[in-house]
């Protein structure tokens, strides 16, 4: 290996090893398996270290790297054939839904323990599933996640916008029961 | 503004997405506009509770340990470069037994720059004895010896009368240490030859970074055929080193130390 590959390859580790916990919590949400999820993350580094000479300092490396992760989800079998169960009327519609009313959501979001919400993350639609998650849980700004989708801004904002009203919909009965149940 | 269309931006607004004006605009509107606030609170929350959710598996230590192997560079030298980081390592370790012997004992701030001095002191010894002329004033004489010194080094001392011991003075020579200049006699005792190197102590601590209060040191290599003292006394650093014994270097130290 010459130098200037050591210094890439140094550089690759400075980079990358600090995303790793998020990348396969990610994965785990985009494959459902534990055992996938680490081959999707395995894959990503390799694919990410074997290409890094691609990467343009001072872009985003993180982008970048769930870039990858996310195109080669979607190329794995399991990545396919969540795919292609995902709504027709997922794109072009870049109105945002009307808000919710007021509802006793607030209170019982607060009670919640995170479960019912985990079970209703894993019912959405891997689109929706993935821009929310890297909203809300890599705090990703439009921006970033326009560059990790390759989709533009006020796709992800329509996209953002539907994924949370379908995720009010899923958590929908839990609320109801809630409400039976005070 | 109706408050639907305040709504319609609500998330973004949320995000921190709204250009700053605009986010200006919205706070003030969220305060005052009950229905907006509640239905922030409800959204907040659910960011929050999403967020929380969201964070869920976590990589087990084995896995960690795979991946971090796989990105970790695997230096791969070149035969020229191993042979160069073969020399190089001899080198440290040639150098580094002498100066560790030397300073066994020591330890702390100022390691270093101690480990150099002796290091560089072992070395003005050793290459003065493996020299066809090692010294350049030639006497037995320490009155002969001292003035030859004057004009040369930025500093005087003295030099211990020898009568009734067993040591003889051969010579003397300039040196310097770190481009400090000093002076290097060098004596005998039973063929054993001592040298005695004096420097200004100020010198010698600004340009090797020694602490200033270096206190006297005797030292007794295990590992190479040197016994090496140190002391600073009127401003003047002193150095004896040699292949004599240890009773040797500390009684020629004595005897500097009394003539000073």
């Amino acid at each position: 290996m010459g130098t200037g590959s050591q210094l890439a390859a140094e550089l690759f580790e400075q980079f990358a090893i600090p995303h790793f916990d998020r990348l396969y919590n990610f994965a785990c949400w985009l494959t459902h398996d534990r055992q996938e999820a680490e081959d999707l993350v395995q894959e990503t580094y390799a694919k990410a270290l074997k290409g890094f000479s691609s990467f343009l300092p001072g872009t985003n490396f993180r982008a970048w790297i769930y870039k990858i992760l996310r195109n080669t989800f979607l190329t794995s079998r399991t990545g396919l054939k969540a795919t292609a169960t995902v709504p027709l009327d997922l794109e072009g519609e870049e109105e945002t839904l009307p808000s919710v009313k007021k509802t006793p959501e607030s209170i019982l979001l607060q009670r919640s323990d995170g479960q019912f919400v985990q079970q209703a993350l894993e019912q959405l639609p891997v689109a929706y599933r993935e821009v929310l998650l890297l909203c809300e849980v890599e705090e990703m700004s439009y921006q970033e996640i326009s560059a990790t989708l390759a989709i533009p801004m006020g796709t992800v904002m329509s996209r953002l916008s539907r994924a949370r009203e379908a995720l009010r919909n899923g958590l929908r009965p839990q609320f109801q029961k809630g409400c039976i149940q005070r | 503004m109706a408050c639907e269309s305040w709504k319609a931006k609500l998330d973004t607004y949320l995000d921190g997405e709204l250009p700053e004006q605009e986010m200006r605009t919205f706070d003030a509107h969220v305060r005052g506009c009950q229905s907006c606030s509640a239905d922030a609170l409800t959204r907040v929350q659910m960011k929050r509770v999403i967020q929380v959710a969201g964070k869920r598996f976590v990589p087990t230590i084995d896995f960690r340990r795979r991946i971090e192997q796989s990105v970790t560079p695997k230096p791969r030298r070149s035969f020229r470069l191993g042979w160069i980081l073969a020399a190089a390592t001899a080198v440290i370790l040639v150098v580094g037994t002498l100066t560790s012997t030397c300073l066994g004992s020591w330890s702390g701030k100022g390691q270093a720059s101690r480990d150099h001095v002796y290091s560089e002191i072992a070395d003005l010894h050793v290459a003065t004895m493996a020299s066809s002329s090692p010294v350049d004033v030639m006497s037995t004489d320490r009155h002969t010896v001292k003035p030859w010194f004057q004009g040369k080094i930025p500093f005087a001392f003295n030099l211990p009368d020898l009568q009734n011991s067993e040591f003889s003075l051969l010579g003397g020579r300039m040196t310097y240490l770190d481009q400090t200049p000093g002076a290097h006699l060098i004596y005998d005792v039973r063929k054993h030859h001592i040298s005695v190197f004096v420097f200004q102590e100020r010198s010698v601590s600004l340009s090797l970074k020694l602490p200033a209060s270096l206190d006297d040191t005797s030292l007794s290599p295990k590992q190479l055929p040197f016994n090496m003292e140190t002391w600073s006394q009127g401003g003047l650093r002193y150095f004896v080193i040699g292949d004599a014994s240890a009773a040797d270097i500390d009684s020629l130290a004595k005897l500097f130390k009394a003539a000073s």
